[in-house]
């Protein structure tokens, strides 16, 4: 019974998925909706209370107190044994949190959003399935149920990325997603395998207790295991150079986008590192590598939101960036900081993420018949401020925050990671620090070009504000981001306290008076700067960008630092050049030549051998005669030789 | 000189024409009695060779071999009948559908 209340969390998606699956076509919108909707609220409460029961363990118990085995041996072969286990602690109950909380407020929203949708069943049944699967990835006690779920997490992603698939773009942006996170996947799964020659196991807690056992025997293979999983949270987590997918990813619903690609399943990586924050505080080599690419990512994705048109990609650059400095914070050490950091940015982005959906959604739904332009380009926005009063302020909310304008939950979290960064790694930190300036900039850029101004096409011209069941979700996600700072305020440090059995020790410190000012001096700055330099950049929607002005640093900005183009230069290109020479050279004229030589020489034989059957039975006799003189001549001189 | 000699001397004269028969013979028919001759003549040197060497192996043989010819000759005939009804003509050259 206890065993079936820890793991109901995903089983109620679970049902969602299974009736809405089977059931959806008869069922009207309304039904799915809510049916989906309150399972994951069913499995919001849940959580909830597991959380309250764990909080109420003592603090000593807390890393055992939620380890559930269902007594399943899962797979049993040879020397490998993993049970099927799941695992209730400080760490994957805060992640259970999240991923409930904020995929429930998405999916009411969703109901709004997706209204008319000719497969809105469909949307629902995946997003159930993501919610189930994200869960068994937070709740797994084991790498390759872990790995299940992230594998799972995957297949929602590519499914939701390429809904709309009749739109052959989307369906490209579902499977480049699907096979740069392949990359990452198989290191990920070779990192397991290492995992398991090394120490035999493949529970945390067995792994774990190995690594601090055999200490300095195991650090090379321990270096080794940390770096493959951390290709795999490249790939997850989009950091430089499998980030590339993450724009792209923006094809799919804005719900989708917000949910998936922003507030739970990119931080995959950043919760495996810290979930075995062991292992890669056993490897400093790795650790130093994580907190540079992470910071990289973090500078490199920032610089290139800055002259992005499309709403949803500034965003999408925006959350690598913010992913960069949570993978940095995971690098340096600070385990609490990075989780702190991906609460905070759980709330916000999703946040921007619906409130430019609710945009989106008014732009697209009042004009766009007689008006074919893009309704997700900031160029055709401006002035929505009047339009959209509720989205404006929510949308402002979210964007101070990302900002990192005190006291909103954003400023907090950044500043933890920088100060540990000042601490610890004085390059990261500068690379943080730039990344900061351009997140500043671009927010400013975004809500001058979106909301200020004059509308500049009939569809802004024309916008209405969202049904109350899009912005009643956005109303709650606003109210966690202003809120959101509390849950680790400096000096009192509750998540981190919370945290510290699961990710190490912990010590709260007060606030560092200095660097939060210059950080709020950065953010004001941006902003500020953002605002001057494009308030009256776009009166109608033709003109160019001011930064254009920059020449070939605007271009690379633009052009994503040409990584898609090289990527296409040399991946797809050579992988395509490959396949055709294998295809031309090697199956066509290899393979098929030695089948098709065969053939020919079977029936050049056989033409030559089928002269010798003329039909008439005479020649046969003629030729038996023969034979039979051959042979007896032979026998007979044989037998006389013998003899 | 051995009591066989002329036997088989009159059998291998027997079996020359039975072959030549076969060879030389249009008719299916024709074909067919020299395969007979030769059948015989072969018979007639086993029964000689089987009273020179004082066996009975060689005379036992001469049975099953006109046993299993009388068979031959049920199959065979039957089969020349039905060829001949069928195309009107018993001569081998013209049944050359079969060639290669």
């Amino acid at each position: 019974m206890n065993q079936l209340l820890f793991i109901s969390p995903i089983l109620f998606p679970l049902l969602g998925v299974l009736i809405n699956a089977t059931l959806g076509k008869r069922m009207s919108e309304k039904a799915i909706g809510w049916l989906a909707s309150l399972l994951v609220v069913a499995s919001f409460g849940v959580s909830l209370i597991l959380f309250a029961q764990l909080g109420g363990a003592p603090e000593d118990e807390r890393l055992t107190w939620g380890a559930i085995s269902l007594g399943i041996p899962w797979i049993q072969a040879g020397a490998l044994s993993v049970p099927f286990g799941f695992l209730i602690d400080p760490l994957s109950a805060t992640m259970m949190l999240v991923v409930t909380g904020v995929g429930a407020l998405i999916h009411i929203y969703s109901i709004g959003y997706m209204h008319g949708d000719p497969r809105f069943a469909r949307f629902f049944v995946y997003l159930n399935l993501f919610v189930a699967s994200m869960l068994v990835l937070v709740m797994a006690d084991s790498f390759l149920l872990m790995f299940v779920g992230w594998e799972l997490v995957g297949l929602c992603s590519y499914l939701l990325i390429g809904f709309w698939f009749t739109n052959i773009k989307n369906a490209e942006a579902g499977r480049k997603a699907f096979v740069v996170n392949r990359i990452g996947d198989v290191a990920f799964i070779l990192g397991i395998l290492l995992t398991f020659v090394t120490f035999g196991a493949l529970t945390f807690a067995d792994v774990f207790a190995g690594v601090a056992r055999r200490g300095e025997s195991v650090q090379a293979a321990v270096a080794a295991i940390t770096l493959l999983l951390f290709i795999g949270a490249t790939g997850k987590s989009a950091q430089i150079p499998l980030h590339v997918w993450l724009p792209d990813a923006m094809a799919g619903p804005t719900p989708v986008s917000a949910l998936i690609h922003a507030a739970t399943m990119v931080t995959a990586g950043i919760y495996m590192m810290a979930r075995t924050h062991v292992m890669f505080e056993a490897a400093p080599s790795t650790q130093a590598v994580v907190a540079l690419v992470g910071a990289l990512t973090a500078l490199v994705a920032g610089y290139t939101a800055l002259t992005q048109f499309d709403i949803k990609r500034v965003l999408a650059y925006s959350t690598i960036s913010q992913l960069g400095f949570m993978v940095a914070a995971a690098g340096l050490g600070a385990y609490v900081a990075g989780m702190f950091h991906l609460v905070t940015h759980a709330f916000f982005k999703a946040l921007l993420f619906l409130a430019a959906g609710s945009v989106i959604h008014a732009m697209e739904h009042h004009g766009h018949h007689h008006h074919p332009a893009d309704p997700q380009d900031m160029r055709n926005m401006g002035g929505l401020r009047a339009k959209l009063p509720l989205t404006f302020v929510v949308f402002l909310i979210g964007g101070l925050a990302l900002a990192g304008v005190p006291p909103l939950a954003g400023f907090f979290s950044k500043d933890e990671i920088v100060l540990d960064a000042l601490k610890h790694n004085l390059p990261v930190f500068v690379l943080l620090t730039i990344s900061a300036i351009f997140t500043a900039f671009y927010v400013g850029r975004q809500l001058v070009m979106v909301f200020f101004g004059q509308p500049r096409s009939d569809m802004a011209r024309h916008a209405q504000e969202s049904p109350a069941i899009m912005t009643a979700p956005l109303v709650v996600l606003a109210a966690l981001t202003v809120l959101g700072g509390a849950l680790n305020l400096p000096g009192v440090g509750a998540l981190g306290y919370w945290l510290s059995p699961a990710v190490g020790e912990f010590k709260t410190h007060p606030l560092d008076v200095g660097l939060a000012g210059l950080f709020t001096l950065i953010a004001l700055g941006g902003l500020a700067a953002g605002w001057l330099v494009y308030r009256h950049a776009f009166t109608t929607p033709d003109l160019t960008d001011p930064l254009s002005r920059l020449g070939p640093l605007y271009a690379l900005s633009k052009n994503a630092w040409y990584l898609d183009a090289l990527y296409q230069a040399v991946v797809v290109k050579g992988f395509y050049t490959l396949s055709s020479f294998l295809a031309s050279v090697l199956d066509l004229g290899g393979i098929d030549g030695i089948v098709n030589g065969v053939g020919r020489l079977a029936r050049g034989v056989a033409g030559w051998l089928g002269r010798a059957q003329a039909g008439f039975v005479r020649a046969y006799g003629v030729l038996m005669l023969i034979g039979v003189v051959a042979l007896v001549t032979y026998f007979l001189i044989v037998g006389a030789n013998a003899r | 000189m051995d009591t066989a000699m002329p036997y088989v001397l009159l059998s291998a004269i027997l079996f020359a024409l039975g072959v030549m028969g076969v060879l030389i013979r249009r008719n299916a028919l024709m074909i067919f009695m020299s395969i007979e001759l030769m059948l015989n003549s072969a018979n007639l040197a086993l029964v000689a060779f089987a009273r020179q060497w004082g066996q009975l192996d060689g005379q036992m043989f001469v049975f099953f071999i006109m046993t299993v010819a009388a068979a031959e000759v049920a199959v065979g005939l039957a089969l020349i009948v039905t060829i001949f009804r069928a195309r009107r003509s018993t001569n081998v050259d013209d049944l050359a559908q079969l060639k290669g």
